[in-house]
């Protein structure tokens, strides 16, 4: 009796994972969700981020491969960490945000690494220029909500991202490290 | 009792005075320039020379700790040698505090000090808007009342020279007029 009880217990144990891990996760939590960007300034690493951005996201650990996500981030909500330099950001000379008000990732294929880590190749696009970035990423499952983490590289002049005076970069390194955490809920 | 500074006095004396006069101008300069890679450049500058003066000053209370300084003229009243004390203490104060303040801020806004792009100076405040915008209001009260006291210290030692006709001023002058 007590070895039945065990068995039916392992395998609802077991059920309930299969149906866990058969959950697509596509609720994005702006307040969970955060876009960080680092770089150098002077061989000094500085941090700022983006406040708003809107994202569509689908994916289901079990099926990571059809898993999708586009990013539109508002590139006129940068924090730099300072007024004056917020407001240089925006203009011509780096984001254009008149003419481009903002950035946009779309995910292509997805690999899976093994364990929760994943390859997310997708193109980018700033200020009217696309690259292809790939860009690796964890997901933990927490709850109902899932976290996606991840970090990848691009180079400012690859986008035309401060330009005149500031294209040189000895003062502002050309790459500049993009981070993110995205908390999304099951549906 | 020594009449005069020793050569390290003298030399801490008038190395600082060149820096903080130097640190002073290009803090008060650069900071209503418009935001360039030159501005970028003469902040790190400020930061690197600030964190410079700030060990000399150190230096300087090393000497001053372990050297007792010429005697003020006996002819000096009690009350004025008193304020001389004083001034000289708030000059040793502000030359410790404006540096502290200048580093702090920097933390609170988040721009790592890196002292001439080698050294890392720890972040002691955590990235806090409000906090670096209250410490840059403090960096800038201290530094005018910095200069206020400088112009007292400039001006009482010119008065020194030129009407109580002491030796004052000389006794930290590269060459003492009269050394004994
Ligand atoms: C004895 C040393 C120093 C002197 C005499 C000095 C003097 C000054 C002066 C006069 C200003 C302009 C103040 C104003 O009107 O707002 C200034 C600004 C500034 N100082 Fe210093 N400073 C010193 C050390 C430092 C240090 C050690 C740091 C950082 C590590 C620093 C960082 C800054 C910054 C970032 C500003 C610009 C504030 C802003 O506009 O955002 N200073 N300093």
């Amino acid at each position: 009796m007590q070895r039945f009880a065990l068995a039916t217990a392992f395998s609802l144990l077991t059920l309930a994972a299969a149906s866990a891990q058969a959950v697509e996760y596509s609720q994005v939590q702006a307040d969970k969700s955060a876009i960080h960007f680092t770089y150098k300034q002077m061989g000094v690493a500085v941090d700022g981020k983006f406040k708003k951005f809107a994202s569509v996201l689908s994916f289901d650990p079990a099926k990571p491969t059809a898993a999708k996500a586009t990013f539109d981030v508002d590139l006129g909500s940068v924090d730099t960490g300072a007024a004056e330099g917020d407001q240089e950001v925006a203009g011509k000379a780096w984001f254009n945000t008149k003419a481009f008000p903002s950035a946009r990732f779309v995910s292509g294929t997805v690999k899976p690494l093994g364990g929760n880590k994943y390859e997310v190749a997708g193109q980018l696009s700033i200020k009217g220029k696309t690259q292809d970035v790939v860009v690796p990423a964890t997901f933990t499952p927490n709850g109902n909500s899932g976290v996606f983490d991840g970090s990848f590289t691009i180079r400012r002049a690859d986008f035309s991202i401060g330009e005149g005076s500031w294209a040189k970069f000895d003062i502002v390194a050309n790459d500049v490290v993009i981070k993110f955490r995205i908390t999304a809920a099951s549906k | 009792m020594a009449t005069h500074y020793t050569k390290t006095a003298k030399s801490l004396h008038w190395l600082m005075a060149v820096l903080l006069f130097g640190l002073l101008a290009l803090g008060f300069y650069m900071q209503d320039l418009p935001l360039s890679p030159e501005k970028l450049k003469l902040y790190s500058w400020h930061k690197w020379a600030g964190v410079t003066a700030f060990l000399l000053v150190l230096a300087r209370l090393g000497w001053r700790v372990t050297h007792v300084p010429p005697a003020l003229p006996a002819t000096m009243p009690k009350l004025m040698q008193l304020a001389a004390h004083a001034g000289h203490l708030a000059l040793y104060g502000l030359m410790l505090a404006i540096p502290l303040s200048g580093w702090l801020m920097s933390s609170a806004k988040g721009f790592q000090t890196v002292w001439f792009g080698v050294l890392p100076i720890p972040d002691l405040l955590d990235k806090n808007k409000e906090v670096g915008d209250l410490l840059q209001t403090v960096h800038q009260g201290l530094n005018l009342l910095f200069v206020a006291t400088l112009a007292a210290h400039i001006g009482a030692a010119l008065k020194h020279h030129f009407i109580d006709k002491d030796d004052i001023l000389t006794r930290m002058l590269p060459q003492p007029a009269k050394e004994i």
